[in-house]
């Protein structure tokens, strides 16, 4: 076992070994999946996803028990965004997208006919890759957004505010001036304030897409900090870059990879297994740093 | 050492030389730039050099009098002569207003429709159509709207004066409900919904990607996420649209003409079938006038050129302070 002060060094190191990531998602409190009363999760079964003529994503099933952080791996363009994207059903907005496949939440198929897809995306939340907050609204106006979106009712929205901007971990530094708009923030900031946003509606789910590559190290790990405590309440499913953060984050990893054709889902398996015994050579060269 | 002590330099003269073939395209379009504004400027200064002295004869009563007339003797000269144009610029207001009324839901929701839920083929067709009716000549606007509309609007306005008639401006004593400035409104409204319509396409579609996506990904329906994201991201620009149609509005001549019933009486009663508009007088009097009444008509010129230039000061001046602008 190293210091807390060596392996705090080693995170910051860019050239450590792959042992050491696995060190980092050891180092984590342990978890045990499912057993919360969280809902039965989510599962894709078969996921293929098209842009026009070009197949994007073959056959991604993963299950993602209630209450774990999972984060997808893999170099650029291989379908990491494309598959969250999916999920929520917001791949259906980009013209001549297509899918095939079933994505479960509890159980019910999101594509079935007859889904009120709104519903869906409530239950469902998203966090994108730049913070993007409304910029004719408050702070505080930004967070309860969803409920006038979706035209939802609350009892107390003041509670509902101060909740989620809590969990996000944004509430002690936006109390004072949640009339100010939300442009007055920084970039870590308005991501919280995003990430906040999605909370308000009480999502099931959360998907967050490359959350802090516009973001600054300490913004990153205060965001970071922010997913460890929402995951015992929530299910994320994490698109990073970074295998550091995959490390310090998720529970479990994903390793997507695309050979020149659609992306594939390589390997899964909790995150300290996939940093030190990957299964497949394609996935320890990954993670090595030896391409990608 | 105390920042005293330091000896602090003045600030630097930076000076850039530029480039021959830059200065040259910097000649080119400070030339295209200034030239609107120099003939803006030329224009301006020829219709106040021609009204110069109708306006100097009739000073404050040439917008607030509404009658004109001209007599002259057998030699030609003028003998006594009233100039006002009162009635007309109620009359330019009112067409005005009436058009960018009815004008403007239409288009924002024509704009909406083509960006938000219209089918690719149909939206090309749409705004092919849409550009060609700008481009249009307004002569068979104003046919159109005399052979075509007029019997189908006065049918409206007689709703309207039933209904709303306790409302001043849908008001009206003598029931003579066609030529009015009603009907204009609304052949001009159709002129200006082109305009109107391809501004507010244009600002919408640079609604930012991401902020509808946020928007859907929070459960928004489509109409939900165009008020919060498209309409605050596209409010000024509308806005702008509408003063742009305004504008030709309020310039506009000959379908006005072919439509109005053109009195020298102020009537702010949009239903009755008396009015006219600034452009409609120059070009109803324009043909047969003596040399005196041509310069009150370049008088008139220069008024609806200021009045257009006021409306659209006020107009930006709207949309800087309103300005809450969602980008």
């Amino acid at each position: 076992m190293t210091t807390s002060h060596e392996s705090e060094k080693k995170i910051m190191d860019t050239t450590v070994k792959p042992s050491s990531f696995a060190d980092v998602a050891q180092a984590k409190p342990a978890k045990t999946p499912g057993t919360r009363a969280l809902g039965k999760g989510l599962e894709t079964r078969g996921v293929h996803a098209w842009f026009g003529k070009h197949h994007v994503l073959s056959n991604i099933s993963l299950d993602f028990a209630a209450g774990t952080v999972t984060a997808l791996i893999g170099p650029s363009g291989c379908g990491k965004s494309t598959f969250i994207r999916t999920i929520n059903r917001m791949h259906e907005f980009i013209p001549g997208a297509a899918m095939a496949g079933e994505v479960l939440l509890d159980g019910k198929d999101v594509y079935a006919s007859g889904t009120d897809v709104t519903k869906i995306r409530l239950q469902i939340g998203m966090v994108f890759q730049k913070p993007n907050p409304f910029p004719s609204m408050t702070i505080g106006e930004n967070v309860l957004s969803g409920l006038k979106l979706a035209q939802l009712k609350v009892d107390n929205k003041d509670d509902l505010l101060e909740e989620s901007l809590e969990r996000a971990g944004l509430w002690s530094e936006v109390k004072d001036r949640l009339s100010a708009h939300g442009g007055s923030l920084s970039g870590g900031q308005q991501q919280r304030l995003c990430i906040a946003r999605a909370l308000a509606v009480r999502p099931q789910v959360l998907l967050m897409d490359e959350p802090c590559s516009a973001l600054d190290p300490g913004s990153t790990l205060r965001i970071e900090e922010t997913i460890r405590h929402l995951s015992d309440t929530m299910t994320i499913i994490i698109v990073t870059h970074n295998m550091q953060q995959a490390a310090r984050v998720s529970d479990y990893t994903a390793f997507f990879l695309s050979d020149g054709g659609p992306g594939q889902m390589i390997e899964v398996a909790p995150t300290s297994e996939i940093f030190s015994r990957p299964q497949d050579q394609r996935t320890e060269n990954y993670v090595t740093g030896r391409f990608g | 050492m105390t920042i005293q002590e330091i000896l602090i330099p003045a600030p630097r003269e930076i000076t850039t030389e530029p480039r021959r073939s830059d200065k040259v395209f910097r000649g080119v379009v400070t030339a295209g730039g200034l030239s609107s504004l120099l003939l803006l400027g030329l224009i301006a200064l020829f219709l106040g050099y021609r009204g110069f002295e109708v306006l100097r004869q009739e000073g404050i009563g040439f917008i607030t009098h509404s009658d004109w007339s001209i007599s002259t003797d057998d030699a030609g000269n003028v003998v006594e002569s009233h100039f006002g144009l009162a009635a007309m610029l109620v009359g330019t207001i009112l067409c005005s207003l009436v058009a960018v009324v009815i004008a403007l839901p239409v288009s924002v929701f024509c704009a909406l429709f083509l960006n938000f839920y219209s089918p690719g083929w149909l939206k090309k067709i749409m705004v092919t159509v849409i550009d060609m009716m700008a481009a249009f000549p307004s002569i068979l606007f104003g046919i159109w709207g005399f052979l075509v509309l007029m019997p189908s609007v006065e049918y409206w306005a007689k709703l309207l004066h039933r209904y709303l008639g306790f409302i001043p401006v849908f008001d009206m004593q003598v029931r003579v409900f066609t030529r009015s400035p009603f009907v204009a409104g609304v052949v001009l409204s159709i002129m200006i919904i082109p305009i109107i319509t391809s501004v507010s396409r244009e600002i919408f579609s640079q609604a930012p990607l991401d902020r509808i996506q946020a928007a859907y990904a929070l459960g928004a329906t489509r109409w939900a996420m165009i008020k919060a994201v498209v309409i605050p991201h596209g409010r000024s620009g509308v806005i702008g649209g509408a003063m742009l149609g305004l504008g030709r509005a309020m310039g506009e001549t000959v379908a006005v003409f072919t439509v109005l019933n053109i009195v020298f009486q102020i009537n702010w009663q949009m239903l009755l079938g008396a009015g006219g508009n600034v452009a409609s007088l120059i070009i109803l009097k324009f043909g047969d006038a003596s040399p005196y009444e041509i310069k009150a008509l370049m008088a008139a010129g220069l008024v609806l050129f200021l009045l257009t230039l006021v409306v659209n000061g006020l107009a930006n001046f709207i949309v800087k302070t309103t300005g809450k602008s969602g980008r």
